[in-house]
């Protein structure tokens, strides 16, 4: 191609030291996202998953934002588009198919959430829920404890621009900003609320224009450019850490997708805003920029597509291949202690041979009469699978 | 061995636990330097300081919002909403948040939070500060759920309410708090959370009760057994988990059932032992299973001749006893 020749004066990230091979893995991380990603969908449509909630178009700021976290360190209180954030914190791509197949050995749940409800213990990924911006003060007591216990660590949350319209986020923000609590809040702003477009859900053109009421930075930065996130997250974490408290990083992204595989977003988006928006999408901005700075060359991104294309692959086979859990475990882990229900189900108890109804009263079949399906047969169901599409079919 | 009120009780238990253990924390409102509203955290914050007792705006979402967060990254919160009465904002995260984390997490996480909650009326509180809301939190699994009704109780189940490892919701009759007294044994001991107490026995009709009604249910017994009438109550401690065997022990015993509950009859929480009595002790009943409860308008009234009237009391629940007995 010649570029490599005209090399820019000033080496891309080197403001923000990053090096060459930062560059790559954080390209390589939006592409592994992608991937992920995008196999998910086509699983949905050949009926072996009957639910995907997407991230792509926010990979970009996921990837930039999480970067500047400490993995194993801080943590992130992550929402249901967070794929890229959750991978980038250390999650494999297995991982992350293991919720989509909803299996025992799903990190985030063991199948009992449904998909895109990510957690991983292992990495300091809290476990999430359905009801929107739940998290954030999660996120915020993490930082608390933080504070009060010294640890140096930094909590973020990440949620769409329509969930921090909820009244959490407000108290949430409030408190973390009286205490100068090492908080960072990401809102990827990719202008939907499912179906309904952000002038109908924020009153201001920007969220970040409310952290002025909490007396905190609100930056908003595009969030299909990579380095910019970064770049914001990284101030934020340095004020974070220093103990100057939260921070508000507002990502403009873009939502490429469907809200999620029950919803068909041309009801409501024209096939020419959805057209325009393909231009926002943070991959092929991020590696042109690469390519255009010397970091990324044919031959690595060949390595890296053929990385990316064996990981999926692999975390595919891998996860449909995983057992389902058991209905004998359904009982388990109510509480830390087997949970000594007073009202077992008349089916039976569900829990395994080192549980079982302390009574003894109700009969219950303790060695799992409920009927679990040891050869993980019924996991990749079709027709379960085409059921959970809904009315609406798929965009 | 000291003589101390119920309120005496669970302020010196919560100096206790935080000496013993530098994780726990207390926040709320006025908790502080007011030291709560009823001054149960008295003096906590002049020996713990601003980093172990904080004042909370008022936010009860975020109170236990990031109470959760807090016991996720190695605190043990004790936090206190003022009246459980403005729970409600809070019951999203602790129903769909607390409850749920260990088990949707696949037990990576759990939530070692207590929250306490004065509850309960006849204090001229009114509508909204009167309510026992205990019925919308023990239709949750993964919510433990404890209404001492004793300073004894009260000090061991929230030494262990504080120890345990998921979120237990602590509800004070906040008439109790100086109107009761009794004998607390020194050293550190535990009431187990889950276990039940007889703590009168009888033999001709089970009175199930907790927290103040627990009270009256032995004044109540008394006031019977001058007419021959045999009563044991039980008092729960516990509402979840249910202690099932002494309820039932007891009701296989007496053959009659009577159970007192302060908060509205409708679906109160009343309503599940009896129908736990009815489906495992059917065989042993000799009378129907009945309740005396709150009346089913939306919030005990101000005035008091209108409070004394939704208010259950010992005379009510006499005459539910006689009406049983006499089955």
């Amino acid at each position: 191609m010649g570029r490599r020749a005209a090399a820019p004066a000033r080496r891309i990230g080197a403001e923000l030291s990053l090096t060459d091979e930062d560059l790559v893995a954080m390209y390589r991380m939006v592409a592994l996202a992608r991937a992920v990603d995008e196999r998910m969908w086509v699983l949905n449509r050949a009926g072996r998953i009957p639910f995907v909630i997407s991230g792509q178009g926010h990979e970009g700021a996921q990837v930039g934002v999480t970067w500047a976290f400490r993995k194993g360190h801080d943590w992130i209180a992550p929402f249901y588009r967070s794929i890229a954030m959750c991978l980038t914190f250390g999650m494999s791509a297995r991982d992350i198919m293991l919720a989509q197949y909803a299996k025992a050995t799903d990190p985030s749940s063991g199948g009992r959430q449904m998909p895109g409800h990510y957690g991983d213990r292992r990495h300091n990924l809290l476990s999430v829920s359905s009801p929107v911006a739940t998290q954030i003060l999660h996120a915020v007591g993490i930082a608390l404890a933080a504070k009060i216990r010294g640890t140096g660590q930094v909590a973020l949350a990440a949620m769409g621009e329509g969930s921090s319209n909820q009244g959490d986020v407000h108290e949430a923000l409030n408190f973390a900003a009286i205490h100068k609590l090492p908080f960072v809040f990401l809102v990827e702003n990719n202008g939907y609320a499912i179906s309904v477009p952000a002038a109908m859900e924020v009153s201001v053109p920007d969220v970040a224009m409310r952290a002025s009421g909490y007396g905190i930075p609100g930056v908003v930065v595009d969030g299909s450019d990579v380095l910019a996130c970064y770049a914001a997250a990284r101030t934020a974490v340095e004020r974070a850490r220093a103990g100057e408290g939260p921070s508000l990083i507002e990502a403009k992204v873009t939502r490429l997708t469907a809200h999620s595989s029950d919803d068909q977003q041309t009801r409501y988006r024209s096939e020419q805003e959805l057209a325009a928006e393909r231009a926002r999408d943070p991959l092929p901005r991020f590696r042109d920029q690469l390519r255009e700075g010397g970091v990324l060359t044919d031959a690595i991104e060949t390595t890296l597509a053929d990385e990316v294309a064996a990981i999926v692959a692999d975390a595919t086979e891998f996860a449909e291949a995983e057992p389902d859990p058991e209905p004998s475990t359904a009982m388990r882990w109510v509480f830390a202690e087997d949970w000594p229900s007073e009202t077992w189900p008349t089916w039976g108890p569900g829990i395994g041979e080192t549980g079982g109804d302390p009574t003894g009263e109700t009969g219950g079949d303790p060695t799992g009469g409920a009927g679990g399906d040891p050869t993980g047969e019924t996991g990749g169901d079709p027709t379960g699978g085409a059921g959970g599409r809904g009315s609406d079919g798929a965009g | 061995m000291a003589l101390m009120t119920f309120i005496e009780a669970i302020r010196e238990t919560l100096a206790e636990e935080m000496r013993r253990d530098g994780s726990v924390i207390v926040l709320g409102e006025d908790v502080g330097r007011k030291g709560g509203v009823f001054l149960a955290t008295d003096g906590l914050w002049a020996e713990f300081g601003d980093a172990r007792v904080i004042d909370t705006p008022l936010t009860e979402s975020m109170i236990v919002g990031a109470s959760i967060g807090a016991a996720v990254n190695g605190l043990r919160p004790v936090a206190e909403i003022q009246f459980a009465d403005f729970i409600h904002p809070a019951f999203n995260q602790i129903v769909s948040e607390a409850a749920r984390m260990r088990y949707r997490s696949n037990n990576a996480v759990g939530v070692p939070m207590t929250i306490r909650a004065p509850y309960g009326g006849g204090v001229h509180g009114a509508l909204y500060h009167s309510q026992s809301v205990e019925a919308f939190f023990t239709h949750v699994p993964g919510l433990k759920i404890v209404v001492p009704s004793t300073p004894h109780d009260a000090r061991g189940l929230l030494r262990s309410s504080i120890r345990d490892d998921d979120p237990v919701l602590f509800f004070e009759h906040k008439k109790m708090y100086r109107s009761v007294r009794g004998d607390v044994p020194g050293g550190d001991f535990l009431v187990p959370l889950g276990r039940a107490r007889v703590t009168h026995p009888g033999s001709q009709v089970t009175v199930i009760a907790y927290g103040l009604m627990a009270h009256y249910a032995l004044e109540a017994a008394d006031r019977v057994a001058e007419e021959g009438i045999s009563v044991e109550v039980v008092d729960l401690r516990t509402l979840r988990p249910l202690d099932k065997d002494t309820v039932l022990t007891s009701v296989r015993k007496t053959g009659k059932c009577l159970i007192v509950y302060e908060d509205n009859r409708f679906g109160g929480y009343g309503a599940e032992v009896a129908a736990i009595v009815a489906e495992e002790a059917f065989d042993y009943l000799d009378g129907p299973v009945t309740r005396i409860a709150g009346p089913d308008v939306p919030g005990v009234p101000y005035n008091h001749v209108l409070e004394d009237w939704f208010m259950v009391d010992p005379e009510k629940i006499a005459a539910g006893i006689r009406k049983l007995a006499a089955y």
